[in-house]
């Protein structure tokens, strides 16, 4: 199995294993091993609760009220009484057992999802591109909890079950065997047909899943689409269009719950036709079986006590099925192996103070893709250059920056940082010396200063102070309600886009990197906190080499050096002077620019 | 309730499945009494025939079956046609309300209203039969037993109502902690939102032990909850299991001893432990009826009260537009406002026929509004929008969306072919469309995609990028030859290279006037005439060269020279 369909969804449509996954999973997780026994418990004191009645019902009629003697008071009194004392003790018994496995259950389910979480935040940036990231979040959420409702209710049932029809067997034995088996040969005969049925029924619940999906995104386009279908005139389509999705959904789920209804019936009807035949063998062979009228009695209450857990077991199939598929992803993004792997305390090295050159030599890198994102990329950037990479969306420019902050390695070549090999450099080094400062801003759900101060590990308040003052932004950060106080919300949601790179800006201040690499935002931002961006940039770059992904020439204008990506590879790097006498594209593609945006000819700052 | 008036057939048929069901129940442990009674025990000489027996066993689990199957099929058919009509009505009554309806709620809000309140609101449509039959199979019970001997009647008294009650606790203890539930699985869920969405950044900082951390925390707090859920569990289950069990020990004990005096024979007392047996779980499912009846409710309250939105009301068509030609737009003393806020105060603007002008504005000054209003989105609270002479409120809706097309900033494209997305009625001709993609120069990166026109775009299909999603948003807008046209930075994101040639084939190809909200230099310099839409009002109007004496306007043009380019 590659460890891309491991991570993507591709499992769908694999047949799973489920003793596969079980031995994989239990190996995985000690907590699960030594909780076995437990579960074994559990099974074993519901199912005792549960044969205690019949069995009863069979003592007392045989000995205390059909036996050669009569009505026995005392025989059926102790009987009673010690019954009643089981179905107490049972009661607490399984009343702790229970706890125990809960408590299991939901520990192994925190252990599991923990380590999934961290594993995927080791994964390199490979596995973290946008496209994945929902799958990503499905595996600690959805899938987890497709596991836990499965824990709740399907497990219960499947450690109860399988004891309770395997006791009822025995005890049926013990009656006899003659009737037992035919019983069980009846049966058995349910088995193909109740894997047929669940097989339909996996098949119909993935169209209902497909069907719902696609009224939630026509409802969804309804919606965020108001203004098209209002200015457009298109309610009327759009209302046929939704009609359509509703009700294919209704037909959808209408022919799935037809497996639901028909399964009960079927179990019910398989085990009346196993009553009916014991009852007519018993009667008729009873004397040549050894079975009394009796234990005939109680061999019949016992044929009906075998539909409930049968049919417990079958209503249970679906959780379990998509329980053991979502455990089988999660064991997957386990085995996803880290590909970053940090260097040994040992060997690894610090980067020197001061700026840094930046050296890529022959890099490689694909997106867990046979298409190369970099092919072949080489060049050489001293300490303190300002370099601004320039290209296309896709070009590769931004997984280069990427790069040489170790977000992902190479899948070939190497880069030198400071003139060691980046893989060999300790992280703690790495982070403080190389500071990317991504596009969107990200922050965390905190205040302004707390966000400043996660640049550095020991950060202050007053160096956090001290890097606004640094990058002039005291005059923004007075003009918020609580100053940097603020709180920025989930992701920085409550500042503008602009704002929140302003915070990621200060942010690297705090860490003072010998190498800054910075993804510029492309959207638009309104005119003072541009400025302010403008200002904040130039005084941070002081001092260090800076590489600025750009979105905008003026910043290439401005470069010592300006690196042009055309479909992974740099096809032109030069100054800006340089480059447009060459007279390539990128003095076309500035050409155009200045001749659109321009008041007057190119003004150079 | 209004499932129930809606599709009474479906839950007769259903009642009548859970009924016959209740009968079969009662029959099979009456059944099996009498073949205790009349065959096993009796001796081989005065035995009924076993086969007879047999038959009748097969014949009422039959019955049983055929109940059982019409109960779930009758009562998932009422409850899947409930779902849908009311996601139905609820989908048309988001096309009806007023615009202003969108404002005030929240979009993820509003799908959760169609996906999981509907489903909630119904959840108790599907135990409902089954604890109507369960309520009927408890009376049943107690006559037979009554009749059997009134000794063995009263333990059920006792222990039936025993064992609702408890359900009923349990239900009311565990509502809480339940909910919390809940709340704390979407506390992990968002955290792994989060952290996930910021990895780049996570990593850069080294912050992945923080990050752990914090997940663990959340998931640790989900499973205190959890354990406080199992634990209410952990006590209730084994008692509900335990209480039946008890009531047959106590039967068999009492019936023994009637038995041994000859008041009952044995047969009862199989029939009387059968029921008992077949108890226990129907009352369970009665306590989850009752525990999700107040979630249902509250989800139905939501649901109503979307339902109850008034719909946006419709104009009174008096007046048509001139049959043909560029529009003349007039407004005068236009305010409209959000709430307390006013962002248009008294805006005044004549754009006359066929002339092209560029709106100018900062971020948030009212140019999307002022374009809204023009379509009819927005209801304006003062002033007047003539369009040649005709009261905006006074035009037929369907003719104003003929004669003005309104081309928003953020392309809103279905998930469909582009072909779709041009002409979504499919009323005009191929060659028509084929001109809009053309005009907005947008039929060669058309012809390359994978299927040509019929390429489906978004969700599941190509990604088009900005740019691309933008001109066939324009094509949709062009392919209906409109009158008016107001662009909303509708060509942003495209190369300005490509917006220049888009702009002029407008020209060139349609007889039409426009309105064009702009940032690029190369467009507004494309205008016939400049208005700087300031505090809610045009301040200015002008070419672009008078326009740049003023200060603001100045400053405003040199922030947009930073634009980005790609």
């Amino acid at each position: 199995m590659s460890i891309e369909s491991t991570i993507a969804e591709g499992r769908a449509n694999d047949r799973i294993k489920a003793l596969q996954v079980l031995r994989r999973g239990i190996a995985m997780s000690q907590q699960l091993r030594r909780g076995l026994p437990v579960i074994a418990a559990v099974g074993l004191f519901a199912a005792v609760g549960r044969l205690i009645v019949p069995v009863l019902v069979q003592l007392v009629l045989d000995h205390g009220v059909l036996g050669d003697d009569g009505y026995r008071p005392g025989v059926v009194w102790t009987l009673s009484l010690l019954a009643l004392a089981l179905v107490l003790i049972v009661a607490t018994a399984s009343r702790l057992a229970l706890i125990r496995l809960l408590t299991l259950a939901e520990s192994v389910m925190l252990d599991l999802r923990v380590r999934a979480f961290e594993h995927i935040h080791r994964l390199s940036l490979a596995d973290h591109s946008e496209s994945r990231r929902g799958v990503l979040v499905a595996r600690v959420t959805s899938d987890i909890e497709a596991m836990a409702v499965f824990m709740q209710w399907g497990a219960m049932s499947w450690t109860i079950n399988p004891v309770l029809i395997v006791g009822t067997l025995t005890v049926m034995l013990f009656y006899s065997w003659q009737l037992t088996l035919l019983v069980l040969i009846l049966h058995v005969l349910l088995v193909p047909f109740l894997r047929w049925i669940q097989q339909r029924q996996i098949a119909a619940h993935s169209l209902v899943r497909d069907r719902v999906a696609e009224t939630l995104g026509h409802a969804s386009e309804a919606v965020s689409g108001v203004a098209v279908i209002r200015a457009y005139g298109y309610a009327a389509t759009v209302r046929k269009r939704l009609d359509r999705a509703v009700d294919n959904q209704y037909r959808s789920q209408l022919s799935a719950f037809k497996w639901w209804a028909v399964m009960l019936p079927v179990v019910d009807l398989v085990s009346a036709v196993a009553l009916a035949a014991s009852v007519v063998v018993g009667v008729t062979w009873g004397e040549e079986f050894g079975i009394g009228a009796g234990s005939l009695v109680a061999f019949v209450f016992l044929v009906r006590l075998l539909i409930r857990p049968i049919s417990e077991l079958g209503e249970v199939f679906d959780t379990t099925q998509s329980a053991l598929a979502a455990w089988w992803k999660v064991l997957g993004v386990l085995d996803t192996p880290i590909e970053v792997v940090e260097p040994s305390t040992e060997t690894a090295v610090e980067l020197p103070p001061g700026p840094l050159s930046i050296e890529a030599r022959a890099v490689d890198f694909a997106y867990r893709a046979p298409t190369l994102v970099l092919r072949g990329v080489d060049v050489s950037i001293p300490s303190g250059a300002k370099v601004a990479v320039v290209g296309e969306t896709g070009s590769g420019k931004t997984t280069f920056a990427r790069l040489l902050a170790r977000l992902a390695d190479p899948t070939a070549g190497e880069i030198l940082i400071g003139g060691l090999n980046l893989r060999g450099v300790a992280p703690q080094s790495r982070r403080r010396s190389i500071r990317l400062v991504p596009q969107d801003g990200f922050l965390f759900a905190a205040t302004i200063e707390d966000n400043i101060r996660f640049g550095r590990p020991g950060a202050t308040a007053a160096d956090a102070q001290a890097a606004i003052d640094e990058l002039g932004l005291r005059d923004w950060l007075e003009n918020l309600p609580a100053g940097i106080n603020t709180a920025v919300g989930q992701r920085g949601g409550r500042l503008s886009v602009g704002e929140r790179q302003l915070v990621a800006l200060a942010r690297a201040q705090v860490a003072d990197p010998g190498l800054l690499i910075l993804d510029e935002a492309t959207s638009a931002v309104d005119p003072e906190t541009e400025e302010a961006l403008a200002a904040a940039v130039a005084r941070l770059a002081q001092g260090r080499t800076v590489l600025s992904v750009a979105h905008r020439l003026s910043t290439a204008e401005r470069a010592d050096l300006v690196l042009v990506f055309d479909d992974g590879q740099i096809t032109e790097q030069g100054t800006h002077q340089q480059l447009l006498s060459a007279g390539g594209g990128y003095a076309e593609l500035h050409h155009r620019w200045v001749s659109n945006t321009r008041l007057t000819g190119p003004v150079v700052r | 309730m209004r499932s129930v008036r809606a599709h009474p057939l479906q839950h007769l048929l259903a009642m009548i499945g859970a009924l016959g069901f209740v009968g079969a129940t009662v029959a099979i442990a009456w059944v099996l009494g009498w073949i205790t009674d009349n065959v096993i025990l009796k001796p081989p000489a005065e035995r009924e025939s076993s086969m007879l027996a047999a038959v009748w066993v097969i014949v009422i689990s039959l019955v049983s079956g055929v109940s059982v199957l019409a109960r779930r099929w009758f009562l998932s058919m009422a409850e899947l046609r409930t779902q849908r009509d009311w996601r139905r009505a609820l989908l048309h009554r988001y096309l009806d309300v007023p615009m202003d309806f969108y404002r005030r709620r929240d979009p993820g809000e509003l799908l959760a209203h169609v996906d999981s309140d509907v489903n909630t609101a119904t959840m108790v449509l599907k135990p409902l039969a089954f604890a109507v039959s369960v309520v009927v199979l408890v009376i049943v019970t107690m006559v037979a037993l009554f009749v059997a001997h009134p000794l063995l009647a009263l333990i059920a008294a006792v222990v039936f109502p025993a064992l609702a009650l408890i359900s009923r606790i349990y239900t009311r203890k565990v509502e809480r902690p339940s909910a919390e539930v809940q709340r704390r699985v979407g506390e992990v869920s968002e955290v792994a939102h989060e952290s996930f969405d910021g990895a780049v950044v996570v990593k850069t900082l080294g912050r992945e032990g923080v990050e752990v951390q914090r997940m663990r925390d959340a998931s640790q707090r989900l499973l205190v909850e959890r354990i406080r859920v199992g634990r209410m569990r952990a006590s209730f289950e084994p008692a509900i299991d335990a209480l039946p069990t008890v009531g047959a020990i106590l039967l068999l004990l009492v019936g023994a001893w009637l038995v041994g005096r000859g008041q009952a024979t044995p047969g009862d007392l199989v029939l009387a432990a059968t029921l008992f047996s077949l108890l226990a779980v129907p009352l369970f499912i009665v306590g989850f009826f009752l525990e999700e009846l107040p979630r249902s409710v509250v989800s139905l309250d939501r649901v109503d009260r979307v339902l109850d939105e008034p719909i946006a009301a419709t104009p009174i068509a008096s007046q048509r537009l001139p049959a043909s030609g560029p529009l003349d737009l007039e407004i005068k003393d236009l305010v409209v406002g959000y709430g307390a806020r006013r962002v248009l105060d008294g805006l005044s603007l004549r754009v006359r026929a066929g002339e092209r002008v560029a709106l100018v504005g900062a971020t948030g000054s009212g140019k999307s509004t002022l374009l809204e209003t023009v379509m009819g989105l927005n209801v304006a609270s003062h002033g007047s929008i003539r369009l040649s002479g005709v009261e905006l409120h006074k035009v037929n809706p369907a003719e104003l969306q003929q004669a003005v097309a309104l081309v928003f900033q953020e392309a809103f494209l279905f998930a469909d072919s582009v072909a779709t997305n041009v002409d979504l009625h499919s009323a005009s001709e191929p060659q028509t469309a084929a001109a809009a993609l053309n005009t907005a120069v947008a039929s060669e990166f058309v012809a390359q995609l994978p299927d040509g026109e019929l390429t489906v775009v978004g969700e599941r299909g190509v990604t088009l990028s900005g740019g691309q999603r933008q001109r066939v948003a324009l094509a949709r807008a062009l392919v209906r030859a409109p009158r008016l046209l107001l662009l909303d930075d509708a060509t942003s994101a495209v190369d300005p290279v490509v917006e220049a040639k888009i702009l002029s084939g407008i020209r060139a190809a349609f007889d039409t006037t426009m309105l064009m909200v702009a940032h690029r230099i190369s467009v507004i310099e494309l205008a016939d005439r400049v208005a700087y839409l300031a505090g809610g009002r045009i301040v200015a109007t002008g070419s672009h060269t008078e326009l740049l004496k003023r200060d603001d306007y100045r400053s405003l043009i040199t922030a947009y020279e930073q634009a980005a380019v790609s």
